[in-house]
């Protein structure tokens, strides 16, 4: 009887050896899984012909050479040009120089890396406000077919994005909206909505009715109460969504490549498209990626708890 | 007059001590009090509130969502096309539905995609649950591992599939050194991308990569929602560890595990980003899922009208698998 309790608590606390397997394993998959994101970071510190070099090399001399390429758009000089030159400026002149080439102006990540941000912030800020205000609707009144209005939000999250994407070309190119900030922070807003609404109405329902009954009965509005009591306590719901948010619209890239060429286009449709002279300049694709991933790591750090409720629209929660 | 802030946090200890949230009766009751419903007439009343409130969002989705759908719908029975707009647009019946429903290409997309959705959703489930199975014995510094292996999923699909390429190099690429050296075949004799028998396989690595840790974050919520006493009563009843899992830990972890799967299928149904940068349908059209069909007809070939019927039957498929998935939502959160 003493031996089956004590398996009995083996179970709920796992052998001293189980752990130890367990967690190699789990230690290998996530080494594993890691390499070609570490590749990619290895490789934005390479030389091009470093990072083309057969066998694949693991040392190498580092360089910024990448990242020179990144921001800069070159032209091929000769020899005797570049050495009549004044002396190089930066690093990045001499490295550019080195290659019998001169900077001939900035690329276009930057703009286009605002034009992440701006599209992403602009959208996560619209859809968390659209969404947090139907949320608290559809958590605390009775609406009319509640239950068809949310499934029918969540279904626009549903939609192919290539299958709307056509439709959506034909109404922006009708009202002027083509490539511009304004049509994809609206677009990504409609995506982003539904998951808010969904997310968020998940949170509300949590905090208990009970502190803006006794609100009102103070004398707040049923406005004020939102305002002052369920919005305080809703804080950590509204910052998870609004990151879930922010990671789509930053990720986003079916509707970016479709819909958007110069003006508004965004960094993912950009990456891509860099090119050195005879194919892709691995090393420049390799910094831009990098530059890229390096926010989505962190939110991805500060959501962890969040995860699982944002990627099942709030079905599952801890 | 009493301070409102005050009857507040009182209200929010009395509430916080509360194991369950009140009944409709007592919530009724409360709805019923005279002093509050006299008050609340002072501001906008309630039902204004929830229009104003909700309004926006339908708008939006009627604007961005709804409008052009129904416009889909009303272009997939013409030969419109998007690129000559001067051309007169005829009005062709079911012709296009009839003639994507007919054709062998259709259903060779339909084949690449259905091999790409079922083999990734193998094995992620497959890898996904096992991985959740070993986090879940709670080993020294498991969070922080989960979070780890957490990241690939929340990168950019599209920038994902460009790396890949990366390493997909024939010559200098990564993978096919590391494939090479553990199988002993020349890295330069395939190439994943480029090969007609490997490039359908190059995607489904790529996903299951991306998105096994979808599927453990869901199972491993699944293996910690069962209660501990379940496996202590089955060590009592000397019940093996094998029967404990197939008894015990897979049936009750199931209704997660299949959220996961839905989950994936719908999303592998209608991929298109990561699949378009890394073989944009090829080699020929080896790997091109039903999206890259779509992204072909409507933006290169500008077959407007035939694209948007092909749009909508996309959509219906995706809407009944929305459908079922919805119900599969409501039926873990009932757990």
């Amino acid at each position: 009887m003493s031996a089956g309790i004590a398996t009995a608590h083996s179970i709920a606390e796992p052998s001293a050896r189980a752990k130890t397997v367990a967690g190699v394993l789990v230690v290998l998959y996530a080494v594993i899984t890691m390499v070609p994101l570490a590749w990619i970071f290895l490789t934005s510190f390479k030389s091009p012909p470093d990072s083309i070099s057969y066998p694949p090399k693991l040392v190498f001399a580092p360089t910024i050479e990448g990242y020179c390429n990144l921001f800069t758009t070159r032209t091929r000089q000769t020899p005797e040009y570049v050495n009549s030159l004044p002396p190089a400026a930066d690093a990045c002149d001499e490295i550019t120089r080195s290659r019998n080439m001169v900077i001939a102006g900035p690329s276009n990540y930057v703009p286009r890396f605002v034009n992440s941000l701006v599209i992403a912030f602009g959208s996560t800020i619209l859809s968390v406000v659209l969404g947090t205000a139907a949320a608290y609707a559809f958590s605390r009144f009775k609406v009319p077919l509640k239950d068809d209005l949310l499934f029918f939000i969540l279904s626009t999250r549903m939609m192919p994005p290539i299958a709307v994407a056509i439709p959506i070309y034909l109404m922006f190119r009708e009202l002027g909206l083509s490539d511009t900030k304004l049509g994809m922070i609206l677009l990504y807003t409609s995506v982003n909505v539904s998951l808010a609404v969904w997310l968020l109405k998940g949170f509300i329902d949590e905090i208990p009715r009970e502190y803006e009954e006794s609100a009102m009965i103070d004398g707040y509005t049923r406005l004020r109460a939102f305002f002052k009591v369920v919005l305080p306590q809703a804080t950590t719901g509204i910052v998870a969504t609004a990151i879930f948010c922010l990671i789509f619209a930053w990720n986003e890239y079916a509707f970016a490549v479709l819909l958007t060429s110069g003006e508004a286009q965004t960094a993912p449709p950009f990456i891509p498209i860099i090119i050195g002279e005879g194919g892709q300049d691995w090393p420049a694709v390799a910094a831009g990626t990098t530059l890229f991933l390096v926010p989505i790591l962190v939110f991805t750090v500060l959501l962890r708890k969040h995860l699982l409720r944002g990627i099942t629209f709030g079905a599952v929660r801890k | 007059m009493t301070d409102p802030s005050r009857t507040w946090s009182i209200a929010q200890e009395a509430a916080s001590g509360m194991t369950e949230r009140s009944s409709d009766l007592e919530m009724r009751a409360a709805r019923a009090t005279p002093e509050a419903l006299a008050r609340r007439l002072r501001g906008l009343s309630d039902r204004a509130i929830a229009w104003l409130f909700i309004a926006p969002t339908m708008l939006l989705l009627l604007a961005i969502n709804v409008f052009p759908l129904i416009w889909t719908i009303q272009l997939s029975f013409t030969n419109y096309r998007a690129n000559r707009p001067n051309l007169a647009v005829r009005n062709v019946g079911i012709d296009n539905y009839q003639t994507i429903l007919t054709d062998p290409d259709t259903w060779a997309a339909m084949q690449a995609t259905a091999h790409f959705v079922l083999w990734t959703i193998a094995l992620q489930t497959i890898i996904g649950f096992a991985l959740a199975y070993l986090i879940d014995r709670k080993f020294r510094g498991h969070a922080f591992w989960t979070t780890v292996i957490l990241i690939p999923m929340m990168l950019s699909p599209a920038v994902v599939g460009n790396f890949w390429t990366f390493l997909y190099q024939p010559q200098i690429g990564l993978f096919n050194y590391v494939a090479a050296f553990f199988t002993g075949v020349e890295p330069s004799s395939f190439e994943m991308i480029g090969s007609v028998k490997l490039a359908p396989w190059s995607i489904v690595i790529v996903d299951t990569w991306m998105w096994t840790p979808y599927v453990m974050l869901i199972c491993l919520a699944g293996l910690r929602s069962i209660p501990e006493y379940i496996y202590e009563a089955a060590e009592v009843d000397r019940a093996s560890p094998w029967r404990q899992f197939w008894t015990i830990t897979l049936p009750m972890a199931l209704p997660f595990i299949m959220l996961a799967v839905l989950f994936r299928g719908i999303e592998n149904f209608k991929m298109f980003d990561m699949v378009n940068l890394l073989t944009s349908g090829g080699p020929g059209s080896t790997t091109e899922v039903a999206s890259i069909t779509l992204k072909r007809e409507a933006f290169e070939k500008w077959r407007t009208g035939y694209s948007s019927a092909f749009a909508i039957i996309l959509f219906v498929t995706v809407f009944g698998l929305a459908n079922i998935y919805v119900k599969a939502l409501n039926r873990v959160k009932s757990r």
